[in-house]
């Protein structure tokens, strides 16, 4: 069993070192997403061994751990609270770490309706590429001195610091959660997904797949009766099947194709592209194997107001996460270059040149 | 600059910008300038060197690029209510007034978004949104009146945020325009945006990063119902350990304030909302859901409230009285107002558990100053506002209240806080980010800015110290001797 433990400053030497010889650092959490990104060649940076919570007080409803603590830890140390992270991090193939949950940016099903790691995240330690620790937000639920360096870190790969301490919003579990089942082709779940969204119901996952709509309504028994009635259906499997869902490991997933993300304005219609396509988030996020180029695919996102990005099992040459606009990229760049000036951090991890 | 300069200066520049938004919509005499010369910290005056008034997005892009091109300052101004300093205008500098941009470009229910123009006002939103059943969930006390551009600018938060989040938790996207006049899109249709989270980096950038022309935010279907319940207390700290006893229930309420006595008696003098005068603190509870959620909660809440200490606990019989409820605390600013020729708003931020260390502290400033001080509390989420009492007539007292102000909010950074929750630091708070941040910090922030801004053309001197800055402001806590009020003690 490993243990709670402080390495920061031998990782901020390590860093240190780095910056020095410009040497590329791999940042390594638990490596349960080592797909997701183009591949960084580099010495690794582990910070699976700097765990542990710092802080927790579930009437303030924060904690704070180090980065490399696995999230199981942290969901037991909330559970027993009767609290939860309400982002539901994906975990993908093993116990991820919350630094990396947060460096991913990824939510689960419940994103639409319990946020983002970008929505609960308070404050951040991180190393810089100079090796040098620095402090940003805080672990107060509210704070705008400065630029909200913070979020900036959310989703950014470990591309601008390598995070050591992460504070973040913890929320009280749902009281009791039921899922439904319905069949219904696409369309016509799209459409139910759509219209159940805009009314006060407790949705707390709407995904869909192989003609089923599957749905979890959270929160209080009574309210959750009366929508069940109201929506008809049959009682779905519940949380294994969420869990399956939030990890890719539903058969639906098997496939070793390239599995594409399309983040959408959730009311789009099928796009062509959509060849094969499971829609989660009410619509907001779909997966999809699609036999369209990769120009083709991204073009037609844009055009509907969304991007794409190749989750997995892409081939060596195509972009990983959807191009930018020369604004955006000169943006990104001067990011990078501000955080880690030598380009040692994850370099060409979200973006190759970047 | 010498008077002469700026005159010159002035005309040269306004040729130039009647040329893009046509003469009317650029004021240069004095008495159509002075009505900007401050935002709602009232404290700080400065008259612009112009105000441009521009109708669209081009417009706003032709000026940035004159200004650009000219190397002058520009500060963006949406309603005027800051309460930091932010919109506070520069001698030489345009002031650029999104006011004109008041359009609701459109409501989109099947997307739960509205796309809006920055000017628009934020309770504007809602009441679009509200036929379908929507609204936007951020509602800053001012939102009768605050533009959406500025709640962006501010991060603004509000008496929903415990449950509901910030401004930054609500956007979907914004287009912004750099000081060179190019037009980017931060975020996306859906729920993100393709590489780093620029519209976070955004948020809350208090106009220094880009000046915002639209904005895409997310709406949330009406709760089915929501209930309130007001709590007396006859100590704050009781009914600062009600809010923990509340939060243990597993209940996330809606909205979660207080206010004290002296808040307490102004707002009911002023609105009439059914306070309780004699209370030493109020607690206002909303819970909202489903029709049998809310029943069950309210319930519960009365309950622990009860068990908590309150000497009394009433839930609003309708909405009216809902209303009133709510009415009372969100003009608890002005009502304050009325007791007190001036008064000086703060908004620092502290973990919940110091709050009763921290209002003793408040209370024995007040008595070293002799300036009274009321305060009103998003005590859900740590948010603080005392407001400090004082005249402004009377020579020194505007400073004592800026001293007595500053060191509550060194406190709040003492106790593991922020100076600022949803305020804003804009010039106000510029001493206090020295207390908060280290240099490495600070030197970042400034780095930041230089990538979207590498003139500091956009709202310069606000928001960030420079480290010269805070070297002075750190010779003054350190030379006690010097201080302007040495009997307030320092900690
Ligand atoms: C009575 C009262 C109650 C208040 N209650 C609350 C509250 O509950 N919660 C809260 O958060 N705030 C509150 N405020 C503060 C204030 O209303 C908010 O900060 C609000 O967001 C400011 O909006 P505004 O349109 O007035 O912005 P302004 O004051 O005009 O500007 C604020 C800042 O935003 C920048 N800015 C404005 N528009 C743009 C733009 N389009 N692009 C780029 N930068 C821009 C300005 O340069 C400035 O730095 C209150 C103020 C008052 C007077």
């Amino acid at each position: 069993m490993t243990v709670d433990c402080d390495i920061s400053d031998a990782l901020a030497a390590q860093v240190c070192d780095a910056a020095a010889q410009a040497q590329p650092l791999r940042l390594v959490g638990s490596d349960s997403k080592a797909f997701y990104g183009h591949p960084v060649d580099g010495e690794v940076l582990s910070l699976a061994g700097h765990r542990g919570i710092v802080n927790y007080e579930p009437t303030e409803l924060v904690l704070t751990a180090r980065a490399g603590t696995p999230l199981p830890q942290i969901e037991a140390a909330l559970a027993a609270h009767k609290q939860a992270l309400s982002f539901e991090p994906p975990a993908f193939d093993g116990p991820a770490t919350l630094g990396g949950a947060i460096a991913c940016g990824l939510g689960g099903p419940r994103r639409p309706w319990g946020g983002a790691p970008r929505d609960l995240l308070l404050g951040i330690q991180l190393l810089d590429g100079l090796g040098r620790c620095l402090r940003f937000g805080g672990q107060v639920m509210k704070n705008v001195a400065g630029y909200d360096v913070s979020r900036l870190m959310a989703g950014a790969l470990g591309t601008l610091g390598a995070l050591l301490e992460v504070s973040i919003k913890v929320l009280p579990a749902p009281k009791v959660e039921r899922s439904l089942v319905l069949s219904m082709p696409r369309d016509r779940a799209l459409t139910m997904m759509r219209d159940l969204a805009r009314q006060p119901v407790p949705l707390s996952a709407a995904c869909h797949f192989d003609d089923r709509l599957y749905l979890r309504l959270s929160g209080n028994a009574a309210s959750i009766t009366a929508w069940e009635r109201r929506i008809g259906g049959e009682a779905g499997s519940g949380e294994s099947f969420w869990r399956d869902l939030r990890d890719h490991r539903l058969t639906w997933f098997r496939s070793e194709q390239p599995l594409w993300r399309l983040s959408l304005p959730p009311a789009t219609r099928r796009l062509r592209c959509e060849n094969d396509v499971l829609t989660d988030w009410a619509g907001a996020q779909r997966w999809v194997y699609s036999d369209y180029s990769a120009t083709e695919l991204r073009d037609e996102v844009a055009q509907a107001g969304g991007h794409a990005s190749l989750f997995r099992y892409g081939d060596a040459e195509t972009p990983v996460f959807h191009p930018l606009d020369p604004v955006r990229e000169r943006l990104h760049r001067g990011l990078k270059h501000t955080f880690d000036p030598h380009g040692i951090l994850n370099p060409g991890r979200q973006y190759r040149s970047i | 600059m010498a008077d002469s300069d700026l005159t010159k200066q002035r005309s040269a520049l306004a040729a130039l910008l009647r040329k893009v938004v046509g003469g009317q919509h650029v004021l240069s005499s004095a008495e159509e300038l002075r009505p900007y010369e401050c935002d709602g910290l009232s404290a700080y005056c400065v008259v612009p060197l112009l105000v441009v008034l521009p109708a669209d997005a081009a417009e706003v892009q032709d000026i940035l690029r004159i200004c650009h091109a000219q190397q002058v300052p520009v500060v963006a101004r949406g309603a005027g209510t800051g309460l930091s300093g932010g919109a506070l205008p520069l001698e030489n500098g345009v002031l650029l007034s999104l006011a004109r941009l008041n359009q609701i470009i459109a409501v989109d229910a099947n997307n739960s978004c509205a796309r809006v123009q920055p000017g628009v006002r934020n309770l504007a939103i809602s009441e679009a949104a509200r036929p379908h059943g929507l609204y936007y969930a951020p509602d800053p006390s001012s939102q009768i009146a605050c533009s959406i551009g500025g709640n962006v600018a501010e991060n603004a938060g509000g008496v929903h945020c415990l449950k509901y989040g910030l401004t930054v938790n609500n956007l979907l996207a914004l287009e912004l325009i750099t000081i060179e006049g190019e037009r980017v899109r931060l975020g996306g249709g859906g729920l993100d945006g393709p590489g780093y989270d620029l519209l976070a980096l955004a948020t809350g950038s208090e106009g220094m990063l880009g000046i915002l022309v639209e904005v895409m935010v997310k709406l949330l279907p009406i709760p089915q119902r929501a209930q309130v319940a007001m709590a007396a207390f006859d100590a704050v700290e009781t009914a600062g350990q009600a809010v923990a006893d509340i939060i243990a229930t597993g209940i996330l309420p809606a909205g979660l304030e207080m206010m004290d006595g002296l808040s307490i008696r102004a707002a009911e003098d002023f609105v009439h909302a059914g306070y309780p005068t004699s209370a030493a603190a109020i607690l206002l509870c909303e819970v909202d859901g489903g029709n049998e959620e809310v029943s069950e909660d309210i319930a519960q809440v009365r309950e622990r409230l009860l068990e908590s200490g309150a000497t009394e606990v009433r839930t609003a019989s309708d909405d009216a009285e809902r209303s009133r409820f709510w009415a009372g605390r969100k003009a608890a600013f002005p009502a304050v107002g009325r007791i007190s020729p001036d008064y000086y708003c703060m908004d620092g931020t502290i973990p919940r558990k110091h709050l009763p260390r921290v209002l003793g502290e408040i209370a024995r400033y007040s008595e070293q100053s002799g300036l009274r001080i009321a305060n009103v509390f998003h005590a859900g989420d740590g948010n603080l506002h005392p407001l400090i009492l004082y005249d402004a007539n009377n020579p020194g007292e505007l400073e004592l209240a800026e001293t007595v102000g500053g060191r509550i909010l060194e406190l709040c950074v003492e106790v593991g806080g922020s100076i600022t929750g949803e305020h804003g630091v804009g010039l106000e708070k510029i001493n206090q980010m020295c207390a908060q941040f280290p240099p490495e910090e600070l030197e970042m922030f400034h780095a930041i800015k230089a990538v979207f801004d590498r003139h500091g053309l956009l709202n310069p001197g606000k928001a960030i110290p420079t480290l010269n800055r805070c070297a002075e402001f750190g010779a003054m806590h350190i030379h006690a001797g010097d201080l302007r009020f040495p009997h307030l003690e320092r900690f």
